[in-house]
C-alpha cells in the first residue's frame, strides 16, 4: 500500500526541477536538492530522517511540527523547504546531548507533561522559544506561549507545570 | 497534503520581483509570511505557476513612526514585531490591541501584517484595523509606486485591487488629527480559531471631542465590513453615553453576519453592538482620567 508519504518523497522524481539548498540543522550543515513544493516538515522527516518533528493536523493548527527557525518557533508544515536555504533551524533532536536531557525534556518527564507524546516535540520547542526570551515566565505567560500547540491528552495542566519546572531548573543552572 | 508543482524564485530586489510577476502574466503569487498562502497551496485552493518569495529582499522588515506621526509598516514586518513594540503600541492602540489576538503565537512569528491585509480574509484582523485607521497600501509595479486607500483596496472576500504585476510593499497609517486612541476586541472560541466577531475602533481626539472616527468589523460578513460611515456620527461630538449608544446601533446595523456554528446572525450582531459600546465607553473613561 502506498501511503501519502510515499508520494511526498524527499528525493524528487526524474526531470523535476529542483533547487540545491543548505540548511543548518541542529548545528550541522545539510545540503539537499529539493522540489520547491516540498514542505520543510516533510524534508525533515522523509529526507533527513529526523522524525522527531511530527505532522499532526497539516493545516497550521496543531503545532506538532513546531521547530525553531533562526531561534523563533515556526510551524514547519507551513514553510517550504527551499525557504530555509541558508538558515539555521533546530528540531527536537537538537535539544538533548548524547548523555543528558535538556531541562525542558527533564521537566516533561518529572511533571508527566505527556501521555501519548505526539504533541510533545512541538510543545518543547515552543517552550524553548519562550524560555530563551523570558527565563521566569508566569503560568499565564506559559499558557499563552503554548496556545498555538494542541494536546488532546493532558488537558495542558502538566505541560504547563513541566515548562515552569524547566524554567526553574534553567534559572538555577545559569546562576 | 502537499501543493501542486510550481516554480520558485527568491529575488533580492522589489524590482526583480515585480519583473518576475510581470513575466508570468497573473500566474505568479507573492510569498511573504506564507501563513495563509502555504495552507491554500496545500489545499490546492491556489495553484500558481510561480512563487515569488520576497523574504530575501533586504529592507522590507520594518515598522516605524515618522516624525510627523505617520506609521509605516514594511511588507516583511511580522505580527510579533508589532506585538513587541512599544512605540507602535503608543502611536496606534488599535494595532497594539489586535496584535496579540492574530492567529496564534507561532503563526505570529512568521505571518506578515501587509500579507494579511492583502489576503483580505473577511475574518482578517489587520484588514479591519487598517480600514478603521483609514490607512493605505503602497503598491509597487513596473511603472513605480502608487497609493491605494483601504476603502479601494479590499473589495471582497480574498479580493484586493493589486494588479497582477504589483507588490504591496508598505502599509501606511496617517498621522492622527490630535491624539489617537482605539481598541480591538475579538470573540473567538479558542486561540487560532476564526473570529465569531471582531471590532476595530480608531478615534482621533482633540480634547474630549472626536475629530476623526473609524470602525471596521471582521467575521460578520462576506468581506471586511467598513463601518466608517456609521462611525462618522461621532465626529465633532463628545463620547457621551447617548452618542456611544447611537453609534453602536448604527455599526451593528452595518454588520452582515450569517448564522453558522459560531453563532446566530442575531447573536453576532449583538456582540458587535456590545463590543462597540464597550470600546467607546472604555475610551471615554480613560480620556476623562487623562483630562
Amino acid at each position: 500500500m502506498t501511503s501519502l508519504y510515499d508520494e511526498v518523497q524527499a528525493a524528487p522524481g526524474e526531470g523535476v526541477p529542483t533547487r540545491r539548498v543548505t540548511i543548518k540543522v541542529n548545528g550541522e550543515d545539510r545540503t539537499v536538492d529539493v522540489e520547491p513544493r516540498l514542505l520543510l516538515a516533510h524534508l525533515l522527516r522523509q529526507g533527513l530522517k529526523l522524525t522527531g518533528t511530527h505532522t499532526g493536523c497539516d493545516t497550521t493548527n496543531c503545532g506538532a511540527c513546531t521547530i525553531l527557525f533562526e531561534g523563533r518557533p515556526i510551524k514547519s508544515c507551513t514553510m517550504l523547504a527551499v525557504q530555509a536555504d541558508g538558515h539555521s533551524i533546530e528540531t527536537v533532536e537538537g535539544l538533548a546531548s548524547a548523555s543528558e536531557l535538556h531541562p525542558i525534556q527533564e521537566g516533561f518527564k518529572e511533571e508527566h507533561g505527556l501521555h501519548c507524546g505526539f504533541c510533545t516535540p512541538g510543545m518543547m520547542l515552543a517552550a524553548k522559544a519562550l524560555l530563551d526570551k523570558n527565563d521566569n515566565p508566569t503560568e499565564d505567560e506559559v499558557r499563552w506561549a503554548l496556545s498555538g500547540n494542541l494536546c488532546r491528552c493532558t488537558g495542558y495542566q502538566n505541560i504547563v507545570k513541566s515548562v515552569l519546572w524547566a524554567a526553574e531548573k534553567m534559572r538555577a543552572e545559569s546562576k | 497534503m502537499y501543493p501542486s508543482r510550481f516554480g520558485y524564485e527568491s529575488p533580492k530586489t522589489v524590482e526583480e520581483a515585480v519583473a518576475i510577476l510581470d513575466a508570468h502574466g497573473g500566474e505568479a503569487k507573492v510569498l511573504a509570511g506564507g501563513q495563509s498562502l502555504v495552507p491554500m497551496l496545500k489545499l490546492r485552493f491556489a495553484a500558481p505557476e510561480m512563487l515569488v518569495d520576497i523574504n530575501s529582499i533586504e529592507g522590507l522588515r520594518y515598522h516605524r513612526v515618522d516624525a510627523d506621526g505617520t506609521i509605516r509598516i514594511g511588507a516583511l514586518c511580522r505580527h510579533e514585531d508589532l506585538e513587541e513594540d512599544d512605540a507602535v503600541a503608543k502611536a496606534v492602540p488599535t494595532i497594539a490591541a489586535a496584535a496579540p489576538l492574530v492567529a496564534d503565537p507561532i503563526v505570529r512569528t512568521r505571518g506578515t501584517f501587509v500579507g494579511s491585509v492583502c489576503h483580505a480574509d473577511p475574518q482578517g484582523d489587520w484588514a479591519a484595523a487598517m480600514t478603521a485607521l483609514g490607512g493605505h497600501i503602497v503598491a509597487q509595479g513596473p511603472k513605480g509606486k502608487r497609493d491605494i486607500p483601504m476603502k479601494d483596496f479590499v473589495i471582497g472576500p480574498f479580493q484586493n485591487t493589486l494588479a497582477f504585476n504589483e507588490i504591496a510593499v508598505e502599509a501606511v497609517i496617517p498621522a492622527p488629527k490630535g491624539v489617537r486612541v482605539g481598541n480591538y476586541l475579538k470573540l473567538e472560541r479558542r486561540v487560532g480559531d476564526f473570529a465569531t466577531a471582531s471590532v476595530a475602533v480608531a478615534l482621533d481626539m482633540v480634547g474630549d471631542t472626536v475629530a476623526n472616527a473609524g470602525i471596521a468589523l471582521a467575521g460578520v460578513g462576506g468581506r471586511t465590513i467598513n463601518a466608517n460611515d456609521a462611525a462618522s456620527g461621532l465626529i465633532g461630538k463628545k463620547l457621551t453615553a447617548e452618542n456611544i449608544s447611537s453609534v453602536a446601533a448604527a455599526v451593528a446595523a452595518a454588520a452582515e453576519p450569517r448564522t453558522d456554528h459560531r453563532g446566530s446572525a442575531d447573536y453576532k450582531r449583538q456582540i458587535v453592538k456590545t463590543f462597540v459600546e464597550r470600546i467607546l465607553t472604555g475610551l471615554a473613561n480613560s480620556s476623562q482620567k487623562a483630562a
